[in-house]
């Protein structure tokens, strides 16, 4: 049992030192270090909070969409946050989707659920011409494509100050705390009272970011509640069926040991 | 009736069917009655669940195929559309995904099992080689998996690990234009790499047909390190082991679970959510985690093609392991000196893994040149001076007298013999 127990502590050795992997990788790309934030999101049974969901749509539709793309969603996702399929159909249908008509002519038609968000710019070259040579991301799975995730996008939301003493920002650029080096081509896009929430939320900066965040978690991750309530199920069946095999274990070893 | 098989199966259709393909008489062989020495511990699960991982891969693999594209515009909205729209695709991405995770934590296991107890001494050197040879064939199937979704990591992980060969002189760079099919990575790289990633992996299982094949020519190797001596040191595989091995793959499977559902991208990198850009270098471009240890190695020498060679030869020298390795003593339960180096040894590999994840620079430069050292000393220098001088415990007896409370040597317990065969 020692070799065991030893390959255990070894094992958990390989495992924590990996852990470290991901805080180092970021600290070493921008020795940054994000502020933890409670998300509805996180843990083992933790859910998408629909209200905040909702509002960060609205957040996403008035604010963000004008120049960020989010071409792997589609209208009928957001029955994920709890919008029925009358308003979903009702928000789809005021969008004008580009399209082929029959004469063989470019044209366009109103959207439909099933169609996905239309980008802000036919092309990566367009976006760049009207953002001052940046490319705005496409946002589809942008929680998951940064280290520090939700609590990165957040962070980079309430980050613009006033740069340092002593710091100059280049032609067209921001000051941004969280930003990898400081300067970022998007302006603020927030400020109080940016969007006007139908719910009577007060819209401040903080309040919008949360709320665009966990939009913006939940269209990275759709499937994330479906997952993780497979995931109990799956986990207690397993440590159930490890009882059952392990007593049957015992039982077919007892009459050898 | 000539040229039949004598088969011993009472159900007509078996007995059919055997008599003229001896599959069941050879099941029944190979996994009913099979001699296994009684004393295996759980490390002893680890083939076993190798060979379910391998399973697993190449089914969730299958259908992810029929739902991915290989090309170098589509890839990543391919994998997107596998997440979202596919149903149960993101199931089917993160079991494969975590899978190729599971399976080199469970080869490494499955590794240092057989470094531990001496599984590669004579007569097992082939069936060590083979699983030399299975590794590499898993680093490369990863490899080139890993560039399918074509993100940046991937993008860029190949560009690094396609450019390891042009270190060699005056063909090195022929050679990578060969495996890019251009001059740099780009569509026919893919391309190829998907079917590559598709065919290894049947060549896997045909390199896995030989080692398993090979290991019931020799038998197991156990705890003790000692040959079965006859009938009193060994269990027939079934119920025995199929039943422990059962329990194995539950916790197997418990682990894989929590990494699946819970946190399926704890060990992938957020970079590979980017879809790649040639223009756009990330700031640093890591391998999977299975992979940094020989990272580290490759870095650890400041001369590109020395540290291309020495990281082959960090594999190539297991496959020599049966020869450096001059103890005629296989456990380590009965060498004092070597139990502690090898502990030695898995904490080196453990500090190659961390320097391989760190940015090459200060301490952790240091510290992989340390690590480095010591695996290749391990290898080519302690085992082969470290056999002749240690004063090794006296080896038991027999495998029953050591393991058995009244010291074996008796026939088989009541009906152990008979109870596979009720099966039958």
């Amino acid at each position: 049992m020692k070799i065991l127990r030893n390959a255990a502590a070894a094992l958990l050795a390989l495992v924590v030192s990996h852990g470290a992997v991901p805080s180092t990788a970021a600290a070493a790309g921008s020795e940054i270090k994000f502020p933890p934030q409670i998300w509805s999101f996180s843990g083992p049974f933790g859910t998408y909070d629909r209200a905040a969901a909702q509002r960060g749509f609205q957040v996403y539709a008035e604010v963000c969409a004008a120049c960020h793309a989010m071409k792997h969603s589609s209208f009928r996702n957001l029955a994920g946050i709890g919008l029925s399929e009358k308003e979903i159909e009702a928000l789809a249908a005021a969008v004008m989707i580009p399209t082929i008509g029959d004469d063989g002519q470019p044209t366009e038609r109103p959207g439909i659920p099933a169609d996905r968000f239309r980008s802000p710019f036919p092309n990566e070259r367009a976006a760049r011409a009207a953002n001052n040579g940046a490319y705005p991301p496409d946002l589809s799975v942008m929680i998951k494509a940064r280290p520090g995730g939700a609590d990165q996008m957040y962070a980079l939301l309430v980050g613009y100050t006033d740069p340092p003493a002593g710091v100059t920002v280049g032609e067209g650029m921001y000051y941004n705390k969280y930003f990898a080096g400081h300067q970022i081509a998007m302006a603020s896009p927030l400020s109080d009272g940016r969007v006007t929430y139908a719910d009577g939320t007060r819209a401040s900066v903080e309040q919008m970011s949360r709320d665009v965040t966990t939009f913006l978690a939940y269209i990275a991750e759709p499937e994330m509640e479906q997952r993780k309530r497979m995931g109990v199920k799956v986990v207690l069946f397993l440590i159930f069926l490890t009882g059952l095999t392990y007593a049957t274990k015992r039982k077919v070893w007892a009459d050898v040991h | 009736m000539a040229g039949l098989h004598k088969s011993e199966f009472q159900n007509p259709v078996i007995n059919w069917i055997d008599s003229r393909l001896p599959v069941f008489t050879m099941l029944q062989k190979e996994y009913g009655v099979f001699p296994t020495p009684r004393n295996f511990n759980y490390l002893w699960n680890f083939g076993a669940l190798a060979m379910i991982n391998l399973v697993i891969m190449i089914a969730t693999g299958i259908f992810l195929a029929m739902n991915y594209t290989p090309h170098a515009t589509m890839a990543f909205d391919s994998v997107e559309r596998i997440m979202r729209d596919v149903n149960y695709g993101w199931l089917l991405r993160y079991v494969h995904m975590n899978g190729a995770s599971m399976f080199f934590i469970v080869v490494y296991i499955h590794m240092f099992r057989g470094l531990y107890y001496g599984s590669y001494k004579t007569p097992r050197e082939l069936l060590w080689i083979l699983g030399v040879i299975i590794l590499l064939l898993m680093m490369a199937t990863a490899f080139m998996g890993y560039v399918l979704p074509w993100g940046q990591m991937s993008y860029w992980g190949a560009t690094v690990i396609t450019n390891l060969f042009s270190a060699f002189p005056i063909i090195g760079d022929s050679i990578v234009t060969w495996l890019w099919g251009g001059f740099s990575v780009d569509n026919p790289t893919l391309n190829r790499f998907f079917s590559l990633h598709y065919l290894l992996p049947f060549v896997l299982v045909g390199v896995v047909f030989l080692h398993i094949a090979a290991l019931h020519i020799t038998g197991s190797n156990n705890p003790l390190g000692i040959d079965v001596k006859g009938p009193q040191d060994t269990l027939p595989f079934h119920p025995y082991y199929t039943i422990k091995d059962s329990v194995g793959i539950c916790v197997y499977l418990l682990v894989f679970a929590c990494f699946v559902f819970f946190a399926p991208n704890y060990l992938g990198h957020p970079d590979n959510y980017i879809p790649a850009n040639p223009l756009v270098t990330p700031a640093h471009i890591v391998p999977e985690w299975y992979f940094l240890p020989f990272y580290a190695i490759l870095r650890s020498v400041p001369d590109k093609l020395g540290g291309v060679l020495l990281m082959f030869a960090s594999i190539g020298v297991l496959a020599l392991l049966p020869w450096l390795d001059t103890s005629p003593v296989r456990s380590a339960r009965f060498r004092p000196i070597y139990r502690i180096l090898f502990w030695v040894l898995a904490v080196a590999c453990v500090v190659l893994g961390v320097c391989g994840a760190k940015p090459a620079e200060g301490i952790w430069v240091v510290l992989s040149r340390i690590a480095t050292a010591y695996y290749f000393l391990h290898f080519l220098v302690i085992l082969p001076v470290l056999g002749k001088f240690e004063r090794t415990l006296p080896l038991p007896e027999s495998i029953s007298r050591a393991v058995l409370p009244t010291g074996g040597g008796g026939p088989l317990p009541g009906g152990a013999a008979a109870k596979p065969m009720e099966k039958a």
